[in-house]
């Protein structure tokens, strides 16, 4: 194990982290909240020192990275920059415990938007900035940004990539990781810088499309609002409908886009799932909710807003469907939460393209009892995918279901919420959707939940994003037994 | 620059490690998809799967916008059509391993290549044979490295036990000899030195000497080194390295014996090459060796396609007192410990290869600029010798040396104008149309102005 590489990274992650607590500073600055922007000049100063300390420390070292450095790497970085991220909220006294805190700032850079804050329109600017800022910049990834500006990429830092990057196979889109890192940047902040001209143009004030645009872009979910998006117009909730499906589409795509790969993109099996199983969901969505509202603009309004929200695991709401009386919607939506979105991009969830594989190598075992020599591939976007994924990918499913089991079990030693409520809490946070659908006292926050509980659903959190890997090596054993 | 690779064998993979340390935009082609996702691992190129000569494929890897495309597999055909479609399609620059000793005389290779619009053709197992015959033929250094312009030779010498210079500072040599020489690197144990003028020289030191061609034999006496013509060799293995080497040797009257277990080998390098004695039998074999006269051999040229057969029987030679012994080794962690273990003269096609594809390519990226002729990298890659053309755009143009302010770890080692070869001094002066010979350590160098240190 590389440790000196492994904390060299941290300490360059630390550091991006200190820079960009700059921005947040500069808000908290603007609408004149002095003790906040202090609160947050302090943490960048941590951030900063601790990294800087990391970074001289580690000036002597091996350079090379292989598979299990990248997942150790990523997780230690990601679990450095909640710790440090959480301050904040402590120091200016608005989230005073540090495990709520931790809480939030899990949330934010997993791209949940789970939430301990029941009284959101009371919370500082510049901390409601900073929150959703972890969205943006843990939804295409910390270290992605690392890599994409720093000025040298260690040998074999695709296996950071890969360790970081959603999906069961990951493709560089040009040769060198540091300028596919530059590319994926950029078509990202295209799309957010576009999302925010719309909302803008639609009369959303500024901080509002900046907070919004920042949660719709990194599939997170937090507001400024108590209600989400309910009471915003529907040109805004439309809009805001269609950016979240936009980023739970495969960013490779948009590079084929401007690349004028047309064909390719159009071609894309993984796509046109995604595309239909959305299709699909509003549909029942439709079906179910339309004796509630009566009205057809209403009905596909909210179908759609509610159905791309919880499918690209962003956590937006309008109307508050978990009130609703409509017992086949809460049943898609609950589907859709495992599902989630295409591989590469911002969203959680088990991802489309993994269910895909699945159901044609399921299509395949099914035959081969029909026929018991025939011989079957599995393909997938035009190329056979080898064995070693197809074997990846069934592991993943059977991980994914193991994890979230134990995760609903460990909630359960909570005795003040039904099973339901642990449930939808457990799939919310593991799948990165966020708010809590059966939680009215709460009012669809977590606040309510015990100490332990709260951790248990941040690490839950970083599982999910993280794709399980990284953390399972983490707590394994035998990662650091020296043999 | 944007490079395709097609074929990632031992030779591919080499030329594509050297090229992506030289920040090149590297995508590999390769029909394997084991060998393609090894390399992706390793290295931050992008990997293809798929054939190399389909139009698909190249058009999947971007041909029309490449701006070198190398084809490096094992077959010759497959590298000639994948560079002509990848020359129609619109790639710049094409390279094409081509080895087949019936593709590689003069003529039928110049056919080719214009046929083909190939931009360069390379044959490790050429380069390999060149490399070993500069040695033969001057077997007192471990290495002999020729400039383009002939006027410079770059050699590297082992300092023994008992060499006179054992001790001696370099401004005090400089002072004893009048010939045209510098010595610019010196290795000792894992580091790499430029020298200097009061470092002082140590046995056991492996010394880089630029000379000026004609004087070569006069230095060699002053720096007290024993010098035997050569005049038979003893080759161990009859593959495509040999059948150029013993051309090249007989055409300069060296006696050559090769010895070969395969006798269907050894009737078909018989009739390749007239007039030269082959054995049939295991070069593995002692018995066999003795017999027909190691120890009476004035070299001993180890080329068989095995690392270890190579260098177990390399020191074996040694023990018998042969004159010179050179080893062919592959594999780079196989020559660095051979090396530390003794054997002084080791030749890595590898390492040629991919010094013929960094200089090109190097030469490619600033074609504006001062083109780079030759490039070799010493001492295990640490250092590289450079020439280059000096054009008229040159900033230190008739400019005193020694008021140019070089970069530390960087020697001017030699000025070629026209037929005069200098060791330069300071008062010299670089003039548009020199070539300029420079050995840099550390920081890679595209450009003649990338010598002159940036903060003043």
């Amino acid at each position: 194990m590389n440790y000196k590489m492994i904390f060299y990274t941290v300490g360059q992650v630390l550091l991006l982290e200190g820079a960009m607590l700059a921005l947040p500073v500069i808000v908290a600055l603007i609408y004149a909240e002095w003790s906040v922007a202090l609160s947050l000049s302090e943490t960048a100063a941590v951030a900063l020192g601790t990294g800087l300390l990391l970074i001289l420390c580690l000036k002597r070292r091996n350079p090379a990275i292989y598979a299990k450095e990248g997942l150790i790497i990523v997780s230690f970085a990601w679990i450095a920059v909640s710790l440090v991220g959480a301050l904040p909220f402590v120091i200016s006294g608005e989230i005073p415990s540090y495990v709520d805190a931790l809480f939030e700032t899990v949330s934010g850079f997993t791209t949940t938007g789970a939430s301990i804050v029941t009284a959101v329109e009371s919370m500082s600017r510049g901390l409601l900035f900073w929150r959703s800022f972890t969205h943006w910049i843990g939804g295409m990834g910390v270290l992605v940004f690392v890599m994409a500006i720093a000025s040298r990429t260690p040998d074999r830092s695709i296996n950071i990539l890969r360790a970081e990057m959603p999906g069961p196979i990951v493709d560089k889109l040009v040769p060198r990781s540091k300028d596919t890192a530059k590319i994926l940047y950029i078509i990202y902040v295209s799309l957010t810088g576009l999302l925010i001209i719309l909302l803008l143009c639609g009369g959303m004030p500024l901080f509002d499309s900046v907070i919004h645009a920042m949660g719709t872009a990194g599939t997170g979910g937090f507001g400024v609002k108590a209600d989400s998006i309910t009471g915003y117009n529907s040109y805004l909730q439309w809009v805001i409908a269609v950016f979240m499906l936009l980023f739970g589409v495969n960013f490779n795509l948009y590079y084929l886009l401007l690349i004028r790969k047309f064909r390719a993109v159009l071609r894309s099996r993984e796509l046109w799932s995604y595309l239909s199983t959305f299709a699909a969901s509003v549909i029942l969505v439709s079906y179910s909710v339309y004796p509630l509202y009566e009205n057809f603009s209403d009905v596909a309004r909210v179908s759609f807003f509610n159905v791309s929200s919880v499918m690209t695991t962003t956590g937006y709401v309008v109307e508050n469907f978990t009130a609703w009386n409509a017992p086949l919607a809460k049943a898609v939506f609950v589907a859709l939460m495992f599902i989630g979105s295409c591989a590469g991009s911002t969203a959680g969830g088990f991802k489309v393209t993994r269910l895909v594989i699945l159901f044609k190598k399921a299509g395949n075992e099914l035959r081969r009892v029909l026929h018991p020599r025939t011989a079957t591939i599995v393909k997938f976007e035009g190329k056979k995918v080898g064995e070693e994924t197809l074997g990846s990918v069934s592991v993943y499913l059977a991980l994914y279901v193991i994890s979230f089991t134990v995760i609903v079990l460990l909630l359960s030693f909570e005795r003040s919420f039904s099973f339901e409520a642990n449930f939808t809490a457990a799939a919310s946070c593991f799948n990165n959707i966020g708010p809590m659908f059966d939680n009215v006292a709460g009012g669809g926050t977590f606040a309510n939940y015990s100490v332990f509980s709260k951790l248990v659903l941040a690490f839950a959190m970083l599982l999910g994003r993280l794709e399980l890997y990284p953390l399972l090596l983490t707590v394994n054993p035998y990662t650091w037994l020296k043999k | 620059m944007k490079i395709i690779i097609v074929g990632c064998g031992k030779i591919g993979k080499t030329i594509l490690a050297s090229l992506v340390r030289e920040k090149h935009d590297v995508l590999a082609i390769d029909i394997n998809p084991a060998v393609v996702s090894e390399i992706t691992n390793a290295y931050d190129v992008m990997g293809i799967c798929g054939n190399g000569t389909e139009y698909e494929k190249l058009k999947e890897a971007g041909a029309a916008k490449a701006d070198l495309f190398i084809a490096a597999t094992s077959s010759d055909e497959l590298n000639m059509l994948s560079c002509f479609a990848a020359k129609r399609m619109g790639a710049k620059y094409t390279v094409a391993r081509i080895r087949n000793t019936g593709n590689n005389d003069n003529v039928s290779l110049d056919f080719m290549k214009n046929q083909l619009e190939l931009s360069m053709s390379i044959n490790p197992e050429m380069l390999t044979a060149r490399a070993i015959y500069n040695v033969i033929k001057l077997p007192s250094a471990a290495k002999v490295e020729e400039f383009s312009s002939h006027r410079f030779e770059m050699i590297e010498l082992i300092l023994r036990e008992d060499s006179p210079l054992d001790g001696v500072s370099l401004i005090e040599l400089r002072r004893q000899s009048r010939e045209n020489f510098l010595i610019c690197t010196v290795r000792r144990g894992d580091e790499v030195y430029i020298p200097q003028g009061n470092f002082r020289l140590k046995s056991g030191d492996r010394v880089g000497v630029i000379i000026s061609g004609r004087d070569t034999q006069k230095v060699l006496k002053t720096l007290g080194i024993a010098h035997k013509q050569i005049r038979n060799a003893l080759i161990m293995g009859a593959g495509n390295v040999s059948y150029y080497l013993a051309r090249m040797l007989l055409d300069n009257h060296i006696e050559v014996k090769i010895i070969e277990k395969d006798p269907d080998k050894c009737a078909e390098f018989l009739e390749q090459v007239p007039g030269v004695t082959v054995i049939c039998g295991n070069g593995m074999d002692q018995d066999l060796l003795r017999e027909e006269g190691l120890s009476s051999a004035d070299a001993f040229v180890a080329l068989t396609g095995h690392d270890e057969e190579n260098i177990l029987i390399s020191f074996y030679a040694m023990s018998q007192k042969t004159n010179k012994v050179i080893t062919k080794i592959n594999a780079e962690e196989l020559s660095a410990i051979a090396e530390k273990l003794g054997l002084e003269s080791i030749v890595s096609p590898k390492k040629l290869i991919a010094d013929t594809l960094v200089r090109y390519a190097r030469a490619l990226r600033n074609s504006e600029g001062s083109k780079v002729e030759t490039l070799y990298s010493l001492m295990n890659g640490d250092v590289e010798a450079l020439e280059f053309n000096v054009l008229q755009d040159f900033e230190y143009l008739n400019i005193p040396l020694k008021d140019i302010n070089f970069r530390k770890d960087v020697l001017l080692a030699g000025i070629v104008r026209g037929r005069v070869s200098i060791i330069p001094s300071g008062a010299d002066v670089i003039k548009a149309g020199d070539k300029a010979i420079v050995i840099a350590a550390g920081e890679r160098i595209y450009d003649l102005a990338d010598i002159v240190s940036k903060d003043r």
